[in-house]
């Protein structure tokens, strides 16, 4: 068990380097001189001088990103252009609100993914799985920032139930679209990959011994063939927080959510290399542990995967 | 699966397989089709309703937001096919090469592609995207860039699995050079499976395509897409939905056609794959 996990832990270093090494690779191909893309125009030039004698600008490129790399390890992920502020800083403030964000679309791709997918296993064929499977395509296939302003355009101009933008102190009001925007898309896959294992884990023997037996029809959804489909829907919620991250980038910037995807968009109009940069490596990142975790949870659920790897 | 089911999905193949024609001939004859000029500009009628003349009404400085959208098919179907193609060829070479050869070679291959898959496929087309002149090329570019690992780990795979039959074997005792066997032999097994991955791709490059134009990283103004048409009307929304309504249902269209498409012929040809 140890062993799965410290080889879990140690295969995810040769990555991180790489992402390291690829987003050092779009600073070096940035317009102009990249001591000056970290720090920005407003720095005064004793400030340029000492990035440009830790990146090594006049050195090899390997020397140089091991330069760059020392900068990343102190947290130093350079200055936006414009406001000159530390972008470290900048995320790790816009960071919680993001990840509050990405719950409450989890939370809501769970809940509605989860009964939508049980909903079309339990009658294949009917027209709740037909239902099922258009809407599920139909979720997949709208694009996120459409998707957004449907609703606001639907539940803030024409209904006017919830507010069209903003934060709002942390009410709930406003976390309730945005989340419904970003959540979409993962529940509409989670639907489908519920509804074809539960389908496939339905036509099991030990289903038809629990029947024999005489367990409710919910019983067996619930105690007995749920549980053996947690493996493939728990891999898909993990992957989904990728792209969690990829569409609360557009989905911040639909509804003014102060998180880094709107951060990121905000430096992509300013062209704010730095600032897009860092967005870029910090999401890359946060993605890979992301999907670190969901592999150590396998560890947890299911003993035959740990097991797998020891021989 | 009962015969009407079968029948039921071949149904859905022919429908999809209509709307994407449909949208390919429209952006093939989008000159002939389209009512007015998509670029010019008629102040006396800006922000008109849908009506007779302007069937899904003008935009803000009195283009026909019909004729927008016909040429924005041209853009959207132009940069999803071509980097679906360029993907494709891209990842099949990579899976062949790493999945023959295995050893060093595959190792190599297999960790560019992990790395490539590493990072989430908008910020990484955002962060190569912002460095590169915005344009067509532009884009396909950093589609097939973010999109040719995912062909490549699965052509791998099956690569790894076909090597095992016999008639690779025979083929090899027979004296076929490596670079035959892979080309002639294994490649067209798995061409099926390339079909469907490919058109099932070509959805969500369509879709990325227009994020990266909603977030004006696309092809550039003037030239009419679909995402730089929602993003640059939407505070237009609550008094003007039409500008922001039918470029948003074009794009869910096209990609509800490829995405069915690609759905329905994996059911028809009984291939189970993910991409």
């Amino acid at each position: 068990m140890k062993y799965y996990f410290l080889k879990r832990i140690f295969l995810v270093i040769p990555t991180l380097i790489g992402i390291t090494f690829i987003s050092f690779l779009l600073l070096k191909a940035l317009p102009g001189d990249p001591a000056q893309g970290l720090a920005g125009e407003r720095t005064s030039p004793e400030t340029i001088e000492r990035l440009r004698q830790e990146l090594g600008t006049d050195k090899p490129i390997l020397f140089q990103y091991t330069g760059y790399m020392k900068l990343l390890l102190k947290g130093e992920l350079g200055r936006s252009y414009y406001t000159n502020r530390s972008i470290a800083d900048d995320i790790k403030e816009k960071l919680p609100n993001t990840l509050r964000l990405a719950v409450g679309a989890m939370i809501f791709s769970v809940i509605t993914g989860l009964l939508l997918g049980i909903l079309m296993a339990l009658d294949p064929g009917s027209i709740w799985d037909r239902i099922g499977q258009v809407l599920s395509v139909s979720g997949i296939s709208i694009p996120v920032f459409f998707l957004g302003l449907l609703l606001i355009y639907l539940f803030s101009f024409i209904f006017q139930i919830f507010p069209p933008s903003g934060m709002g102190n942390g009410s709930i009001l406003f976390l309730i679209m945005p989340a419904a925007t970003l959540g979409l898309n993962s529940s509409a896959y989670l639907a489908r990959i519920t509804r074809s294992s539960l389908i496939e884990i339905l036509s099991q023997p030990y289903i038809t011994t629990a029947k024999a037996k005489g367990v409710t029809k919910s019983g067996i959804i619930i105690r007995h063939a749920l549980k053996n489909a947690f493996i493939p829907i728990i891999t898909l919620i993990g992957l989904d927080f990728g792209s969690y991250l990829n569409g609360s980038v557009l989905t911040e910037t639909i509804f003014g959510w102060d998180g880094i995807g709107r951060y990121a968009v905000e430096g992509i109009f300013k062209r704010d290399y730095p600032v897009i940069l860092g967005c870029v490596l910090v999401g890359a990142v946060l993605f890979i542990l992301v999907n670190l975790i969901v592999d150590l949870l396998y560890g947890f659920i299911d003993p035959r995967i740990r097991h797998r790897t020891k021989a | 699966m009962s015969l009407s089911r079968k029948t039921k999905k071949s149904r859905a193949f022919y429908y999809s397989l209509t709307v994407i024609l449909l949208f390919v001939l429209v952006a093939l004859f989008a000159p002939v089709i389209a009512p007015y000029d998509p670029l010019a500009i008629n102040l006396d009628h800006i922000k008109e309703a849908p009506n007779t003349k302007h069937l899904l009404g003008t935009d803000t400085i009195g283009r026909d937001v019909l004729s927008r959208i016909i040429y924005g098919t041209r853009v959207s179907l132009f940069v999803g096919i071509s980097a679906t193609v360029l993907s494709l060829g891209l990842g099949l070479i990579v899976g062949l090469i790493a999945g023959y050869y295995e050893g060093k070679i595959d190792m190599f291959f297999t960790m560019i592609i992990d790395l490539f898959l590493a990072f989430p496929s908008l910020l990484l087309a955002i962060g190569i995207s912002v460095i590169l002149p915005p344009g067509l090329i532009s884009v396909t570019f950093v589609l097939c860039l973010v999109g040719w690992a995912s062909f490549a780990r699965l052509f791998r795979g099956m690569v790894l699995s076909f090597k095992e039959n016999t008639f690779v074997d025979s083929a090899r005792a027979i004296g076929c050079s490596n670079l035959r066997i892979m080309f002639i032999h294994i490649l067209p097994h798995c061409l099926p499976v390339s079909l469907i991955a490919a058109s099932l791709k070509v959805g969500s490059f369509i879709l990325s395509e227009s994020a990266l134009s909603f977030l004006g990283l696309g092809v550039q103004p003037p030239t009419p897409t679909w995402g730089a048409m929602v993003s640059l009307n939407r505070c237009y929304l609550p008094s003007a939905p039409w500008m922001v309504l039918f470029p948003g249902l074009a794009i869910a269209l096209a990609v509800i056609a490829f995405n069915f498409f690609g759905d329905a012929s994996r059911d028809m040809l009984g291939q189970d794959i993910k991409i």
